[in-house]
């Protein structure tokens, strides 16, 4: 059977090294995107979640304290919950893929790491984003106005989402067992949201706890979107949010810790990304 | 024929902890070969790729495979090297297609040669009408055939693959051979391949036997079954001491009693069976001939057949190690 293309044609000419690596990235977060869209349940599944915390724990609560509405208050926490759940599918995945081998696959590729773990953040960002989307979309339910400022608001979920999926690598490449990643992830995550100030005010803490919710990277997460959230429905009379000696930190401060945190989580998991054995 | 060598190692070993999983391994593996790695498991096989691979890093000795250093330039023995895992290491939620193209991308492969160059490996490995089907529907075999040409879409030089048809039913091996073979005839591919199947390794041009973290014994298999040489008699009899001492006084032959009865070497195994029952005084319920095979190439080097795991300190029943 004649063959239009030899395979002993000449190995092609490889396009350059930077174009390379970014062609990776885009490959990588492409494969993410494609998974994330054939899993329709998972998508559901994972808003449901959210959707219980605001419109069930949210109307509860906003009953019994009178006057403010609690979903309001809720809301910026619960969109920060939606964008969470893709770190865990992505670090779910890497563990599978370990287990699998594909992560191996990927490892001989002539791709540096740092390549192949920007192209997993990306697309856990992408679909962390599009969580925060459909949740951002109830605005109008809770009371908070469709107005251009929810833009902002939508740059700095995306913003988080990429700094919750780095950290989801992170772990995954330093646990290697899934039954252990899901107790660590879950073990992990309770405290993180309780103590950011994303489902009740973390004034009313006492001092020791004060000091965890100070110390917890996710408290400036959520403080920056409630903070950006317009409408004035997202704070509670006599909660402060964060406080740094007594002032409350810029708005640009409390991203840029996100966004370094972002950066370090991506650094070491390349660097461990390397040491496969 | 040194010079060419598409993979060389000299001295390659690798410790974890205190363990020596590999110990100072050496290998040279000529253009256009098949070359086989055969060991059971836990020889250090798959480490020993996975040092060539530049997954693994070595603790001492060096490698080359396509002309490059594995620890000095990874990336370029990458861009030479295709490698097929033990396990299958597709993406089930993708299609065929879509996992070649994925391999196409992470190799910066450019894109309209790329789509040329996945149509041609589909066809070349009968998947031509499964491309848009996802892998999850995919028989073991058919996994397999993708992945042998996910693993030549960049057009390696050398084609890794740690043991290839493990799982797989006998005739689905077999065409994953002739598929090996077609294309190293068509694209001069060098295959290393690993493998405790010995049928398996009975396909190579060359193989190296290892066992305990070394390479006991390399050639091609023609060669290293000559080194045994002789049949081996296998005989179960009522008192296998006794047939023992008589086949010492009576024929001058040696052997040794193991868990599979009195084992004889001899030159000529079927001649001497009559003879032997006729002289042999405790009955004999069995004979068995067996000629070398690399099962016994592998004994002979490793004083434990390949199947039997062993206690790790035993001492060598038959032959000693070389």
């Amino acid at each position: 059977m004649p063959r239009t293309v030899d395979p002993a044609a000449p190995a092609p000419v490889h396009t350059a090294r930077l174009g390379r690596e970014l062609r990776a990235v885009r490959v990588l977060w492409l494969r993410e995107v494609i998974r994330f869209g054939r899993n329709r349940l998972r998508v559901a599944m994972a808003l449901v979640g959210p959707l219980v915390f605001l419109l069930i724990l949210g109307t509860g609560l906003s009953a019994v304290m009178g006057g403010a509405d609690f979903r309001g208050y809720l809301f910026p926490g619960v969109l920060f919950m939606a964008v969470q759940a893709p770190a865990l599918a992505v670090g779910i995945s890497i563990v599978w893929d370990r287990q699998s081998g594909f992560l191996r696959q990927m490892l001989v590729a002539p791709v540096r790491r740092g390549a192949l773990v920007a192209g997993l953040c990306l697309g856990g960002a992408t679909a962390g984003t599009f969580y925060g989307l459909c949740v951002l979309a109830l605005a109008g339910v809770v009371g908070v106005p469709y107005s251009p400022r929810l833009v902002l608001v939508v740059l700095e979920l995306a913003l988080i989402s990429f700094t919750f999926t780095a950290m989801g690598v992170l772990a995954a490449v330093c646990i290697r067992r899934i039954e252990s990643f899901q107790v660590v992830i879950n073990l992990a995550m309770t405290p993180l949201l309780f103590l950011s100030g994303a489902v009740f005010p973390a004034s009313g803490l006492p001092g020791w706890l004060a000091v965890a919710v100070q110390a917890n990277p996710m408290t400036y997460a959520v403080d920056a979107v409630r903070r950006t959230m317009p409408g004035g429905t997202a704070g509670l009379p006599g909660d402060t949010g964060p406080q740094w000696w007594g002032t409350t930190p810029p708005l640009t401060l409390e991203l840029g810790l996100v966004a370094l945190l972002a950066a370090l989580a991506v650094t070491v998991a390349s660097k461990r990304f390397a040491h496969t054995d | 024929m040194t010079d060419d060598a598409v993979v060389r190692a000299t001295g390659l070993g690798k410790d974890y902890g205190a363990r020596t999983a590999v110990d100072g391994v050496d290998l040279e593996v000529a253009p256009g070969q098949v070359f086989g790695f055969l060991g059971p498991n836990g020889a250090g096989k798959s480490t020993t790729i996975g040092m060539l691979c530049t997954v693994i890093r070595p603790t001492r000795g060096r490698a080359e495979v396509a002309g490059h250093d594995v620890l000095r330039s990874p990336d370029e023995v990458r861009q030479n090297i295709g490698l097929l895992f033990q396990e299958s290491t597709l993406d089930a939620d993708l299609t065929a297609v879509e996992n070649l193209r994925f391999q196409a991308e992470l190799y910066g492969l450019p894109r309209r040669h790329a789509r040329t160059r996945i149509d041609t490996m589909l066809d070349l490995v009968d998947l031509a009408d499964r491309r848009d089907d996802p892998v999850r529907l995919f028989s073991g075999g058919m996994c397999r055939r993708l992945e042998i040409a996910r693993g030549l879409l960049h057009t390696p030089k050398v084609l890794f693959l740690d043991e290839p048809t493990t799982g797989l039913d006998a005739q689905t091996r077999v065409a994953i051979w002739e598929h090996l073979h077609r294309m190293r005839e068509e694209a001069g591919l060098t295959v290393f391949l690993t493998t405790h199947h010995l049928s398996e390794a009975e396909n190579c041009d060359r193989i190296a036997i290892i066992d305990r973290g070394g390479v006991v014994a390399e050639g091609p298999p023609a060669a290293l079954k000559a080194v045994v040489g002789t049949d081996l008699v296998t005989l179960r009899t009522g008192d296998d001491q006794a047939a023992l001492r008589a086949v010492r006084t009576r024929f001058g032959l040696d052997g040794d009693v193991g868990a599979e009865g009195l084992r004889i070497r001899a030159a000529n195994g079927a001649h001497l069976v009559p003879r032997l029952c006729a002289e042999l005084t405790v009955p004999v319920h069995s004979v068995v001939v067996t000629e070398p095979t690399l099962d016994e190439v592998f004994l002979h080097h490793t004083g434990r057949t390949i199947r039997e795991p062993g206690p790790r300190t035993a001492g060598p029943a038959v032959g000693s190690r070389s």
